[in-house]
C-alpha cells in the first residue's frame, strides 16, 4: 500500500493544489508531501491559505517532523525538504536549478527510501523541475502521475516530466485527486 | 538587544558559522547599536577551509551588493559600503569589525564546552545531525548558555519535542529564540 504521495508545481501551483487538496477525504490514508517554488521570504502564508479549503491537517515543516498518515506537509521557502524513514529532514544546500525547495530533491529522497510505496505527482510548472525526480521514483519501484499539459496553466513542467520519466497516469486536474484516493485506499476496504 | 544591554559583557558564541556572513552582520549590528567594544564572538566551525574563509572577511563584490539590500532591508543605520574596502571583484570587511571575534575550530558532535555564553546562535546548522546528534548538541549548548541566556535556531528549527523544551522559554516574535530559564 502506498504510504506516501509527493507533489511537485510551481507556476500557477497555488491554485491546483488548492482544488487537488480539496478533492482528498479527511480519511485519506497516506502522507502527502508538497514542493511549489515560491519566493524564498513568504514564510508559512502558503499552508495558512490552503488551510480552509481542505479536510486534512496541513503544515509547514519544522526539521525532524514525524512524516504522519493522513497529513500534507509543506516545504518551506528556502529550504530543500527531504524524507527519511519515519521523518523529514531540511537542508539549506544550494539551489537545485536555480529552486530551494527542489521538486527533484524531494522526490528522488522519496524514491529512495518509500521505494514502490511513493506516488510522484507533477503539477503545472515553468520549469523542468521535478522531471528527474519523478523518473527516479519510476525507477525504485513507485507510481507516476502528471497532470494533462492542456489542463495546467503551465505546460512546462509536465511536459518535461512526460519526456523525461515514464509517467504512469496523464490526468485532467480534477481526475488527480480521486485517483490517488482510489490508489490509496487500504485493500481491506 | 535590549536584554543583551543590561549585561556588562557580551559572549556571543555562533556555533557552525560557516564562511562567517552572520558574524559580520552580528558585529556590525552590535556596533551599531553601540554595544560592540563589550562583546567578544567566538566563531566556531568543524571544517578549517570555510573558517579560513570567515576569517579573511574577503567576499566578491557580487555577493556584496545582495548584501547591501539585506542591510538595508534589516533597517542598517549607516552606509553599508562604511564597512568594507573594494578592490577589483572582491570586497574585504574593515578590520575593526574583526577585533573582537575570535575565529577558532569546534565540532560540535564531539567536542565539548570551551565557556559560558550570553547569546548562541546556531541556525540551519543542526538540520544536518540526527536526532542523536542533535540531542548530544543541545546537551552541549544548554551547559554552555549562562543563566537567562539565548540560544537562537533557524526558522524552521524548533526546541519542541526535545528533552530541554522544559529549560527553555520562546522570545516573542517570529524568530527562533528561546531563553534559558533552568
Amino acid at each position: 500500500m502506498f504510504k506516501l504521495v509527493v507533489i511537485g508545481t510551481s507556476l500557477g501551483g497555488l491554485s491546483a493544489l488548492k482544488l487537488l487538496l480539496a478533492e482528498l477525504p479527511a480519511d485519506f490514508p497516506a502522507a502527502i508531501a508538497v514542493v511549489q517554488h515560491r519566493h524564498r521570504d513568504s514564510e508559512d502564508m502558503m499552508s495558512s491559505f490552503l488551510r480552509p479549503y481542505i479536510a486534512l491537517p496541513i503544515k509547514e515543516v519544522v526539521d525532524k517532523d514525524d512524516l504522519l498518515p493522513g497529513t500534507v506537509y509543506v516545504a518551506p521557502s528556502d529550504y530543500h525538504l527531504l524524507v527519511e524513514a519515519d521523518y523529514f529532514t531540511l537542508s539549506t544546500d544550494e539551489p537545485v536549478s536555480y529552486a530551494r525547495p527542489s521538486i527533484d530533491v524531494l522526490f528522488e529522497s522519496a524514491a529512495d527510501v518509500y521505494g514502490e510505496f511513493v506516488i510522484g505527482v507533477i503539477l503545472t510548472g515553468a520549469n523542468q523541475d521535478g522531471a528527474k525526480g519523478l523518473a527516479a521514483i519510476k525507477a525504485q519501484g513507485g507510481s507516476t502521475i502528471v497532470q494533462e499539459p492542456s489542463t495546467a496553466e503551465s505546460a512546462t513542467m509536465p511536459e518535461a516530466a512526460i519526456a523525461t520519466a515514464v509517467v504512469d497516469w496523464i490526468l485532467p486536474l480534477s481526475d488527480i485527486a480521486p485517483h490517488l484516493t482510489n490508489l490509496c485506499q487500504p485493500v481491506w476496504k | 538587544m535590549p536584554i543583551l544591554r543590561t549585561y556588562p559583557f557580551i559572549r556571543i558564541w555562533h556555533a557552525g558559522c560557516s564562511t562567517g556572513q552572520e558574524v559580520y552582520s552580528m558585529a556590525i549590528l552590535l556596533e551599531e547599536e553601540g554595544l560592540y567594544p563589550r562583546c567578544r564572538i567566538y566563531a566556531t566551525d568543524m571544517n578549517e577551509m570555510v573558517l579560513k574563509q570567515a576569517k579573511s572577511g574577503i567576499f566578491s563584490l557580487q555577493l556584496m551588493q545582495e548584501y547591501t539590500q539585506l542591510y538595508l532591508k534589516a533597517g542598517g543605520k549607516r552606509s553599508f559600503s562604511e564597512y568594507y574596502t573594494a578592490a577589483y571583484d572582491s570586497a574585504i570587511f574593515r578590520s575593526s569589525l574583526k577585533e573582537n571575534i575570535v575565529f577558532s575550530q569546534h565540532n560540535l558532535a564531539t567536542d565539548s564546552s570551551f565557556n559560558e555564553f550570553n547569546v548562541i546562535l546556531c541556525r540551519n546548522v543542526l538540520i544536518y545531525f540526527n536526532k542523536t546528534l542533535q540531542k548530544r548538541v543541545y546537551e552541549l549548548f544548554h551547559v554552555s548558555l549562562c543563566p537567562f541566556g539565548i540560544l537562537g535556531l533557524g526558522r524552521q528549527e524548533t526546541l519542541r519535542f526535545t528533552p530541554y523544551e522544559a529549560y527553555y522559554e520562546e522570545l516573542k516574535g517570529s524568530e527562533k529564540l528561546y531563553r534559558r530559564i533552568h
